[in-house]
């Protein structure tokens, strides 16, 4: 039999969502260097976000404490008002500038 | 058990008026900030009067009232404390009537200036600062005064401060005068040190305590004391202040740079007398500069045009008296010159005002003349202020300065070089006096476009009570009025026990009068039957005549000598090297690195917003790395070896 699939028989390993979550998070923070669109930058933020949460819930889960659920409610409740302010904030953007190409968004400088 | 005297309302009552006048009174209608002006010294007259009353009742002498604590540290003890002696009575009667008299003139002499009422303002901060001065039971308080009646002195010499000769005789009389308060600062610091006490009560008691504690320290006190004097009493070396001080308001130098604060240095010599007692040395230079100063002073007085500045150079000429007077111990003498000396000047001088008002401003003696008809009373008030100041029988300045020079001619040996000196100046201020009479009141007009006037009544109702004082003033004599000032400044010698008996009194007393006389006829010769000597004697001896109209060249002097060298040395080492060079320098090192640092890091913040998150992201890693690599076995591979804290 496949060692994968023995190995997955008897509960997926930490390894692997520790791996997923690190995948994840790198995916945010790349698609947040190199994407140009606000809002695509903006999701990969709530991405990496998310990454950490996974992270937080598998220690959780491995260690038989609730501290780390704990702290994933706090992250979601942070990301869902970053949420609506981030998004109102890009609106108005978009409306005075009428664009979300954050190359073009420069003028917060000396 | 003394009776409360409120001798506190003594200074706060002007300090009230001060405050008043001072904050309100710019808005205020003139006849308020007048009345408010004039109430204050009013009403502490009235509490000074008080104080007489019960002082030649049940009072005991020295009354003293304490209101708290100033300073407690250690050793040093002191308390805003008043004394009332018999000293500081006759002090606050001179300081508040004659102060009072010059308020009301000055309602009269001021009516048309534009700053009424900062103008009174400032004239009732003075009184404050003066009763303090005089109320004060020990040293750092009477300094509080004694430097307060500098201020004083100097925002009012400034007065018309849009004139750039008052606003620079402001600031030479406050220069000058701090140079002498050096002086009293050390010597307040000694009397601290020696006696471990500034009351005046309590280092007079451990003197008397210590009849063996002479010599250097107490000689050292009491000459740092003296150069304070000089500076405030307008002596040699530090005289130069006063005669620019007549810049000021006349009122104002007839009250401050006449009749009370120039004379604060003879009331602090004759407070802290029985320090100058113990050092006969020190009392030797007193009145060695009061004799320079008398002559000295009254020789420039010669020749002056200006009618302020002669009477400036007659004030530090009769202020020497009083020094000359202090410096044979006779106390009690200079304070009674004192006294008569701020009736007769405070009436020159005033009367002097009273003739520039008259005139229009108008201040040059050459171009007086005649006004004996045009101001009736001027003339006659200033005629007994001449005949009082020249020391004619039977008025004030007879008696005082005969008082001082029979004193100093029983002074030993070295007394009647003193007392020839002393006669020499009273020839001199006869004659000067007579000059100024002369050239003001007499003759024709040697200006006939001016329109001349009598003065109002606010300005000649002062004129008359001081002409009656300058009589009277000097009547109660020198014996009863050192017999009441005994208890502070020692028993009078009563001439009968001396040498030579009551027939040298009269002999002294004759010559003082000859040669006022003799004063008297040479002026008359001169600016009355021969006007025209006076230049001839001048074009015959121009050496002389020019060292006198320039006043010796002292001003010179001192702006070679000390002035332009400090200049010099402000402008060449203080301004170029160390402000300029040194202190500039490393400002502009210390902007430049910061100005060039901040262009630098200005990059940094692009606008960019992915720029940011690059750096974010940079930095996360960069501390990932730092947490995740054991660094220490990297090291170690390395061969470098790291003591770990805690292991």
């Amino acid at each position: 039999m496949n060692p994968f699939v023995q190995a997955l028989q008897q509960g997926v390993p930490l390894s692997l969502y520790l791996l997923l979550s690190a995948v994840l998070f790198a995916l945010g923070v790349v698609g947040f260097l190199i994407k140009r669109n606000l809002i695509t930058v903006f999701m990969s933020i709530e991405l990496m976000l998310n990454a950490v949460n996974l992270s937080f819930v598998t220690f959780a889960h491995q260690w038989h404490a609730v501290k780390g659920q704990i702290f994933v409610f706090f992250v979601m409740m942070v990301a869902a008002a970053e949420a609506a302010v981030g998004l109102a904030i890009i609106i108005a953007v978009f409306r005075a500038r009428a664009t979300l190409a954050v190359d073009r968004i420069d003028l917060m400088k000396l | 058990m003394n009776d409360s005297l409120h001798l506190w309302l003594i200074p706060l009552l002007p300090f009230a008026g001060f405050l008043f006048n001072g904050t309100l009174g710019r808005k205020l209608p003139k006849a308020f900030v007048t009345a408010i002006a004039l109430l204050a010294p009013l009403a502490s007259f009235a509490v000074v009067l008080n104080a007489v009353r019960s002082g030649t009742g049940s009072l005991v002498l020295p009354h003293v009232e304490t209101h708290g604590t100033w300073i407690n540290a250690g050793l040093l003890h002191i308390d805003f404390s008043f004394v009332l002696d018999q000293l500081s009575l006759i002090m606050l009667l001179v300081v508040t009537g004659v102060g009072f008299l010059i308020h009301i003139y000055s309602a009269g002499y001021m009516a048309h200036e534009d700053g009424y009422w900062r103008y009174f303002a400032y004239l009732n901060l003075f009184l404050f600062f003066m009763t303090l001065l005089v109320l004060a039971g020990n040293a750092l308080l009477m300094f509080v005064g004694w430097e307060g009646v500098g201020l004083a002195s100097y925002l009012l010499i400034g007065f018309w401060f849009q004139k750039t000769s008052a606003a620079d005789a402001g600031k030479k009389a406050f220069i000058v005068n701090r140079i002498g308060d050096v002086g009293f600062l050390i010597g307040m610091f000694l009397l601290l040190a020696t006696f471990g006490s500034l009351t005046f009560s309590e280092i007079a008691a451990k003197l008397a305590a210590n009849p063996n504690l002479t010599g250097g320290i107490l000689t050292t006190t009491a000459l740092c004391l003296l150069i304070g004097a000089t500076g405030k009493s307008a002596q040699l070396p530090l005289y130069v202040w006063l005669p620019d001080a007549m810049e000021g308001p006349t009122p104002v130098s007839a009250l401050i740079h006449a009749a009370t604060m120039v004379t604060a240095g003879v009331y602090m010599i004759a407070r802290t007398h029985v320090l100058f007692d113990r050092s006969p040395f020190a009392l030797g230079i007193v009145a060695i500069v009061g004799a320079a100063t008398a002559l000295f002073a009254a020789t420039i007085g010669l020749v002056q045009t200006d009618i302020k500045r002669v009477l400036a150079y007659s004030t530090v000429s009769q202020l020497g008296y009083m020094f000359l007077g202090c410096g044979v111990a006779a106390y009690s003498a200079a304070i009674f010159h004192l006294m008569t000396h701020a009736f007769f000047k405070a009436l020159l001088f005033l009367a002097a005002g009273s003739v520039i008002h008259g005139l229009g401003g108008e201040q040059d003696l050459r171009k007086m003349g005649g006004l004996r008809k045009k101001l009736p009373i001027t003339f006659w008030t200033m005629t007994a202020a001449v005949f009082a100041i020249a020391g004619f029988f039977p008025l004030a300045g007879f008696f005082s300065k005969d008082a001082i020079l029979y004193e100093a001619f029983q002074h030993g040996d070295s007394g009647k070089v003193l007392w020839f000196i002393g006669v020499v100046t009273a020839l001199l201020t006869s004659f000067y006096m007579f000059r100024l009479w002369y050239l003001t009141f007499f003759g024709e007009s040697r200006n006939p476009d001016v329109h001349p006037h009598e003065s109002p009544w606010s300005m000649l109702a002062p004129l008359t009570i001081l002409a009656v004082l300058s009589i009277a003033g000097g009547w109660i004599g020198i014996e009863r009025f050192g017999a009441f000032l005994s208890p502070v400044l020692g028993p009078v010698a009563d001439p009968a026990s001396l040498s030579g008996g009551k027939q040298l009194d009269y002999v002294l007393s004759i010559i003082a009068v000859g040669v006022a006389a003799l004063g008297w006829f040479v002026a008359d010769r001169f600016y009355r039957q021969r006007p025209g000597s006076p230049a001839r004697l001048a074009a015959a001896v121009p050496a002389g005549y020019k060292l006198l109209a320039n006043k010796y060249f002292v001003d010179e002097i001192y702006s070679f000598a000390i002035v332009k060298p400090i200049l010099g040395l402000s402008k060449y080492l203080l301004e170029w090297v160390v402000d300029v060079a040194i202190l500039g320098g490393v400002a502009w090192l210390l902007g430049g690195t910061a100005s060039l640092g901040g262009a630098l890091l200005q990059r940094w913040q692009s606008g960019n917003l992915r720029s940011y998150a690059a750096w974010l992201t940079l930095g996360a890693a960069a501390l990932l790395l730092f947490v995740l690599v054991p660094w220490a076995s990297v090291l170690a591979g390395l061969g470098i070896h790291i003591a770990m804290a805690g292991h």
